[in-house]
């Protein structure tokens, strides 16, 4: 019965070949923009680190002093003495202090130019919390950051561009100027998004040296640069004594009973500097956020793009509209015909059978032009100047889901029209006749 | 025009131009919202920054040799730069050019009363302080940029400083009337909880690096210091056509006075193509709404016109009698421009109040102003124009129906 339905919903379809390439454009340009946008929105509001995600938390307090101005929430960094003593604290499973700067690197005794790049300062922790995937070597020991020693990670990208992928473990980099040696290189390591720095846009590439916090601090002093001050730095070359925010904390804290304890250490640490009079304000700004929840705090899906989505979404809310209306027109301008079906027996689940079958054939058609189209946008969307460029690409979820919604579409658009057609009433059309 | 039988046909079929009604509705509350957002964009693509920004260029140079001192190095970089031929001035500035993102600001009050209000209110809000963004550089900047002065002086050579707070300010407009409402802001001494700043001069206008607080983006203020930093921004004045040319000459002259600086041609271009950057985002969401708000009025053009036609194509034994029994040419075409008035009519009603809710919803997620109330107007127009194009041809076809159609049976 199947076949015969879809034989009939084909030779229906190409008697008007105009207006169901119409339909089926329609369909196929609602699909195709709301899938690449929501394609867009689903890659961009990922978990960077599936299964970890839950455990890491972003710890902030407000260390502006004496007044703290025009803002309600914490800023995403802190000053100096604050990040150093919640770290040295040593009261969660693992804390990693991170900065960024950038700094000019060269191979010594080598003819190339020096290159200026994103040097990521942290602590052994760093590597463990985050899986950082390593190539060759590893991390550093936390005696390294206690001994400020002169050690380097550096990125896949960078081992490839010195020393053409070679295992560089070992081997001197200059880093300003002094020369660290290289313990670890990183597989090619890209966190989507970039979750870790609050300073970067959310879909950058990672920095591609990395070194002990507090080494870095004298290899490339005077190049750091806060995120915001309070106060005016009286050398701006010297942000470990400026008022300034410039150096987060990552901490990882494994059941919710270390995490109640830890925003509790944190509560404290904030109501103690305030009643010392450093800080402005105590424990009411003091944040605790795990890692989704900061990402989606920070706004890691750019308002424009979710606009686009529900835009889309709107998109494809009226072609529904306009096939729903086009093909009720169709079906019941076959009332004559549908009147003779059900005169010679067919039922009214028959009929409405059939009609749904015509429906789901142009979704179907839709669908698949959906799909042609959403790999175009993607394909633009891939060639814009975004950050989130790299990201566009259909996944097989996306893919099966930009299915299901054509099919659904035209279902859900079929769906009255086909219940309307099924209610003729033969009588009167084959009187018509 | 006799609206009571169209009105009993469309009864007939309720659901079919109900349809037709929401889909008017929708369209018209979504392309009202698109087009406005599309003029707000353009409002914010076009501001002004107050610069001659056809005819700037910028280069950042940064790593100078341990034991050179940065202004040394300014002074004479400035002097290769200014030898290109071509090049009419040059200057150095910290970082800071408007619209480039990297701003410095800090906050100044009227008076010390002011400043005390506002320790008192524990914020800057309403106690007369503001915060403008802070312009530094070496002799020449108003002049390069292209600033026009309307009140008061540039700085004299003497005014300007290597280290710590200069004496004098020159500021704009905007920061002016903010500052001092009413009272003339040239000569007055501005505060800043250790010195005063005199204001020495006023400028028309001269955007922040990051105009991204709606009331304060032209509140911005240039004093006479000098980069303190090895990395610097060197601004080019030159005929537009020049600057491609002028870029490379720079570059070449820069690392050739110092071999082991960095140039980094990612940083090296010309002012157009900072302001193209900083507005990308929002130059791509506006070909994205037009295109949207054209596919939109496209679709429901469609609709309308292919039911109107599967309409004709149903009534045709209807129009044969109706044209047998007197009807002119002329009644059959207005009935189908009639009844689509009245679908549309109904459509733009309804929309015009989604219209608005769907304004209130955006206003609460996005920031986004208030929709004027005259777009609901323009856009019923707009809609009724499309209805009447797209039922013009099924209704021509209407009216060509023979009077004969009727004594046949269809």
């Amino acid at each position: 019965m199947f076949t015969y339905y879809l034989d009939l919903a084909l030779r229906s379809l190409k008697r008007n070949k105009v207006l169901t390439a119409l339909m089926v454009l329609a369909i196929a340009v609602g699909i195709g923009a709301s899938m690449t946008t929501l394609t867009i929105v689903h890659l961009l509001s990922g978990d960077p680190l599936p299964g970890r995600s839950s455990v890491l938390f972003f710890p902030q307090l407000d260390p502006e002093s004496p007044v703290s101005q025009g803002h309600t929430q914490p800023y995403p960094m802190m000053d100096y003495r604050s990040a150093v003593d919640l770290w040295s604290a040593h009261r969660a499973d693992r804390q990693a202090i991170i900065t960024s700067s950038s700094a000019k690197v060269r191979l010594p005794d080598s003819g190339q130019p020096p290159l200026m790049l994103g040097l990521l300062s942290t602590s052994a922790d760093f590597f463990p919390m985050f899986d950082v995937p390593f190539q060759y070597g590893s991390g550093w020991s936390a005696d390294d950051d206690a001994h400020r020693a002169r050690v380097a990670v550096i990125s896949a990208g960078l081992n490839q561009k010195l020393f053409g992928g070679a295992d560089s473990v070992g081997r001197i980099l200059r880093v300003r100027d002094t020369d660290v040696r290289i313990v670890g290189v990183l597989k090619p390591w890209r966190p989507t998004p970039l979750f870790y720095d609050p300073w970067s846009q959310n879909f950058s590439k990672t920095e591609d040296v990395f070194a002990p916090f507090t080494s870095s601090l004298e290899i490339n002093q005077g190049n750091f640069q806060p995120y915001t001050c309070w106060h005016v730095p009286k050398d701006p070359r010297d942000m470990v004594h400026a008022d300034c925010v410039w150096v987060w904390l990552w901490v990882e804290l494994g059941s919710p009973a270390k995490v109640r304890d830890y925003a509790r250490f944190l509560d404290h640490y904030a109501d103690t500097q305030k009643a010392a009079g450093r800080f402005a304000v105590g424990s009411e700004r003091v944040r605790l956020r795990d890692l989704m929840t900061w990402l989606t705090a920070r706004g890691q899906v750019p308002d424009d793009v979710r606009l686009q989505a529900w835009l889309a979404l709107a998109f494809l809310v009226i072609c529904l509209f306009n096939a729903v209306g086009l093909l009720l027109a169709k079906f019941l301008r076959r009332s004559g015909e549908i009147g003779v079906r059900r005169a010679l027996g067919a039922s009214r689940g028959a009929i409405f059978a059939q009609c749904l079958v015509e429906a789901g054939v142009i979704g179907l058609l839709g669908g698949f032009f959906g799909w042609v189209l959403t790999l175009l946008g993607l394909w633009l969307v891939r060639h814009q100047p975004v950050d989130y460029a790299h990201l566009a690409r259909l996944d097989t979820t996306m893919f099966l889901a930009t299915f299901a919604l054509a099919v659904c579409t035209s279902l859900l658009a079929g769906f009255i029209p086909a219940l309307r057609a099924s209610r003729v009433v033969p009588g009167w059309q084959l009187k018509a006749l | 025009m006799e609206f009571r039988p169209i009105l009993s046909s469309l009864r007939r079929h309720k659901l079919t131009a109900s349809l037709l009604m929401l889909q008017v509705a929708f369209t018209c509350a979504i392309v009202c919202n698109v087009v406005f957002m599309v003029a707000q964009r353009i409002q914010r693509v076009s501001v002004s920054t107050g610069i001659a920004e056809s005819e700037l260029s910028v280069i950042h140079s940064s790593g100078i040799g341990k034991d050179e001192s940065p202004q040394a190095r300014h002074a004479a970089d400035l002097a290769a730069l200014r030898a290109i031929p071509g090049v009419r001035s040059a200057v150095a500035v910290s970082y800071s050019l408007p619209l480039n993102r990297s701003e410095s600001s800090r906050g100044f009050c009227p008076s010390k009363e002011a400043l005390d209000r506002a320790m008192q209110r524990n914020s800057i809000e309403g106690s007369g302080c503001m915060q403008p963004a802070v312009y530094d550089g070496t002799p020449g900047l108003v002049d390069t940029l292209g600033l026009r002065l309307v009140a008061g002086r540039d700085f004299l050579p003497d005014e300007y400083v290597d280290k710590g707070k200069p004496a004098v300010a020159i500021i704009t407009q905007a920061l002016a009337k903010a500052m001092y409402p009413g009272r003339s802001a040239l000569g007055q001494s501005m505060y800043d909880g250790h010195d005063f700043i005199r204001v020495v001069g006023i400028v028309d206008t001269l955007l922040r690096p990051a105009p991204n607080q709606p009331g304060v983006a032209g509140q911005s203020m240039i004093w006479p210091q000098r980069p303190v930093d090895a990395g610097v921004l060197y601004v080019l004045r030159s005929a537009p056509q020049d600057r491609a040319r002028i870029l490379r000459a720079g570059r070449a002259a820069l690392l050739a006075a110092s071999p082991s600086r960095l140039v980094d041609p990612q940083r090296m271009k010309t002012y157009t193509q900072i302001r193209a950057r900083y507005f990308q985002r929002d130059i791509t969401m506006i070909g994205l709404l037009i295109a949207a708000g054209l596919g939109l009025l496209f679709v429901t053009a469609l609709g309308i016109a292919g039911l109107a036609n599967f309409w004709v194509q149903q009534r045709t034994r209807t129009i044969g009698i109706r044209r047998a029994i007197g009807a002119t040419r002329g009644d059959i075409l207005r009935y189908f421009q009639a009844e689509n008035f009245l679908i549309v009519g109904a459509g733009v009603v309804i929309g015009a109040v989604l219209a608005v809710a769907l304004n209130l919803l955006l206003m609460s997620r996005y920031e986004l102003p208030r929709l004027p109330l005259w777009y609901l107007p323009v856009g019923a127009l707009a809609l009724w124009a499309l209805g009447q194009l797209s039922v013009l041809a099924p209704a021509l076809r209407a009216a060509a129906v023979p009077p004969v159609v009727a004594t046949r049976s269809v």
